[in-house]
Formats: structure tokens, sequence, C-alpha cells
């Protein structure tokens, strides 16, 4: 998930109000924009739809690392096209946020200047072109995790927004397992690059899903409310059992020597990320935050004169048809 | 300067003649920018053969308050539909 540790926000709404509003979503209606709900929703909501609307653009970047360094023309077409999906999927997302009451360049400055976050994963660099393959399989493998279920969620325009993306998702993660396939098979040179880009993208990809249930304070209040769909260690291992055969089919060995099969629990335990590393990146101490953040801030800024000079040139148009009826 | 571009609606028909159908939102500056953007955000699986942008200023919506008095007297008037009428399967397929 491309949304880690949203901070619930408290609501103080008339009591009864609140109930009305709780029945509905436990009843499973759907809530649209102009209908009354609770401040804390909307909040928690704003800040949870623009996360992960900026990591979708975020992540556009370690990936358009290597669009000009495809190894094929094919690939390098279907880069170009998972890259722009990614664009979309930013656009989908923040126009669900809008319906809250935020404005999209509101958005993109709380994003610029830091107020807002992206998910912790875009800040690890992509080094060579399996990592290519690790980010579409793990990385989008994580997201579409939190994604398919986000799509039952209680706000209209979040879910539907999910759908398509969901839709749009599933070509992300097998174009990345079929460069990992292609790697794997290759030359050993080649199988130890794909065996490079999984171990270092292994627990950073685990991280996505957040903090453990035990140190994950938000969790309750956006589970009832039917903004978060499952625990982040719920999510987390069903990632781990579905990843692992994966990776054993592509005879890469997963960086973990205490991953084994659990009977009992009918799933794999594994070993935690070290979540000091989490909380450092998350302060924007990663390895390439800084020139993440700049990239966008730097794209905005030379965007400047064309978002400006386009709407100039659309109060032109209008005025000289007015003047022309 | 300070000016956001507005916000349009999107209604994309797919390939099958059925109605124009409401996909989302986007900001462009003018009608034809945001017709060229519909197209790249909206249609990049061949969603749609035909697109229609209104700027959302211009939609006029009910409100969710006014749902009761707009839908619930369509509640009581089963009649509308066929189902409320018994025919003997004598009289033939109808």
């Amino acid at each position: 998930m491309y949304a880690q540790m949203v901070t619930s926000e408290a609501t103080q709404d008339d009591p009864e109000k609140l109930a009305v509003f709780q029945a509905r979503i436990d009843a499973g209606e759907k809530v649209e924009p102009k209908e009354w709900m609770p401040e804390g929703y909307r909040k928690t909501l704003i800040r949870q739809i623009g996360q992960h609307a900026h990591s979708e653009i975020v992540g556009q970047l370690p990936e358009g690392n290597w669009i000009t360094r495809a190894p094929t023309l094919e690939r390098k077409t279907i880069l170009l096209a998972k890259v722009q999906d990614e664009a979309g999927h930013g656009l989908y997302l923040y126009c669900a946020a809008e319906t809250l009451g935020v404005s999209r360049d509101e958005l993109t400055e709380m994003l610029l200047d830091g107020r807002m976050k992206y998910s912790s994963i875009f800040n690890y660099p992509t080094l060579t072109w399996a990592d290519m393959g690790a980010v579409g399989w793990l990385v989008d493998g994580a997201a579409i995790m939190n994604q398919v279920p986000l799509q039952r969620t209680s706000y209209g325009p979040y879910s539907r927004a999910m759908i398509r993306i969901c839709k749009e998702e599933s070509f992300h993660q097998r174009q990345g397992y079929h460069i990992m396939m292609k790697m794997a098979q290759g030359t050993p040179a080649q199988k130890k690059m794909a065996q490079d880009a999984l171990n270092r993208f292994w627990y950073p990809s685990l991280m996505m899903f957040g903090p453990s249930d035990k140190d994950s304070v938000h969790s309750a209040q956006s589970m009832k409310w039917k903004i978060k769909m499952n625990t982040n260690d719920e999510l987390r291992q069903k990632f781990v059992d579905q990843t692992v055969p994966q990776a054993e089919f592509l005879g890469l060995t997963v960086p973990d020597e205490t991953l084994h099969w659990n009977d009992e629990k009918g799933g794999y335990d594994f070993a935690e990320p070290d979540w000091s590393e989490f909380f450092d990146v998350i302060k924007g101490n990663g390895p390439c935050n800084t020139e993440r953040l700049a990239a966008r801030n730097k794209a905005w800024d030379d965007g400047a004169w064309v978002r400006e000079g386009l709407m100039a040139h659309a109060e032109k148009k209008r005025t000289a048809k007015l003047a022309a009826e | 300067m300070k000016h956001e571009w507005p916000l349009w609606e999107v209604f994309i028909r797919g390939q099958h003649g059925l109605n124009h159908r409401h996909v989302g939102s986007l900001h462009a500056p003018d009608a034809e920018m945001a017709l060229k953007i519909a197209r790249d955000v909206y249609t990049r699986r061949n969603e749609g053969v035909s697109i229609w942008v209104v700027e959302a200023a211009h939609i006029t919506a009910s409100s969710p308050s006014g749902k009761g008095p707009l839908y619930e007297p369509s509640e009581s008037k089963v009649y509308r539909h066929p189902t409320f009428f018994d025919i003997p399967d004598e009289a033939g397929h109808m």
C-alpha cells in the first residue's frame, strides 16, 4: 500500500449523526461527496487518498529512470505504458480526494513542502534493469494486495478510483515478473542481477504494509469506517504467502534465513523488516528522499509557465468568442 | 499568479452503442485541452469511441438531503413494473 501510517483524525460530531453514519457504513452503503460525513472521516480520507495519489506520481520516478535505457524497444514501450498508467492512477486518486473539499494545487503543494507523505518504497534507488522486474513484481504486487480490498471501501469516489486502478494494475505486476523470468533464466550474470534486485527490494516491500498491528495505532477507527479493510499484518502475511512460491519458480532465494512454512497457521513464518530503517525513511532520511522531492519540485516550478500560459490563452479565446457574438 | 485549471467531468461511450457514462474528472484550461487529456487519462485501453467533457461548474446536481422527497414516491407505485400484472399462461407469450 501506498498509504502508510495514515493518522486517524478524532471526530467531535453529534453522537446521533455519528450513529446513523456508522449504521450506513455497517449496512454496506456508499458515502457520496455531498452527503454528511464526520469531520474525522473526511480528514482521514484526504490524508489517505492524497498519500496514495502522491505515491503514484512519485512512483513514476524510479521507473522513469530506466525508460531511456530499456534493453529492447518492446521493453521500452511496455515501461512507458506502465509509467503512463501510474500518472493516470495518480489523477484518478487526486480527483477522488478533491471531492472532499481540497484542491489539486493544495494537495500538490502539501506534497512538495513535505506536509504530506508518499510511500516509503519510492525512496529506494533503481540501480539495474532487474530492478524494473523487482518493482513490478514486488512493489506493484504489494500495492495490489491493498488495493483489491479497497475497491469495497465506504467512500464512493475512492472505491470507484480503486476499481479503475485494479483493472490496470495486474498488467504492471505481470510485466515485472516477466522481466524477472527472463533475467532468472538468462546468463549467470543476469540471474545474479535478478537475485540482487530481490535482495534489495524484499524488505522495503514488506515495509509497504506499514508497522506491525501491535504498533499500529491508527487502524481501529479507519477499519470501523471501512477506509482500511485489512490490518497491516494480515496483508503482509498474504503477500509473503503469495510471493515465496513465485520466487521459488524463478529459482531465486528470498533473503530471509528464518523463512519457513508453518503448517499450523497455513502460512509462512518470516522475519520482520528493520523498522528503525522504515521510520528513518519516513522521516526523510532514505537513500532518495531528497532527490525525489527535488525532482517533483523542479517539475512543478518548470511547468508553471505552461499552466499559466494555457490558462491565459483559454481566457483570451473566451473573451474573443464573447466579443464576436 | 494563482489560477488553478478548472475541473471537467468526463463522459465516455463504449464500443457497444450504450449511453455516454461518467468515468471521472480532470483539470484542463479549456474544452479542447480537456478532450485531449480525457483521451490520455480515460481511454488508454480502447474504453470508448466518443468523449464528452463538461465543466464541473456547469453541472446542477440534486442534493443528498432531497433524496426522500425525490425518490420515495416511486416506491409505492409498483404498478409501474410489468410483474405487477398477473396474466394467465393461456393468453400466450406477452
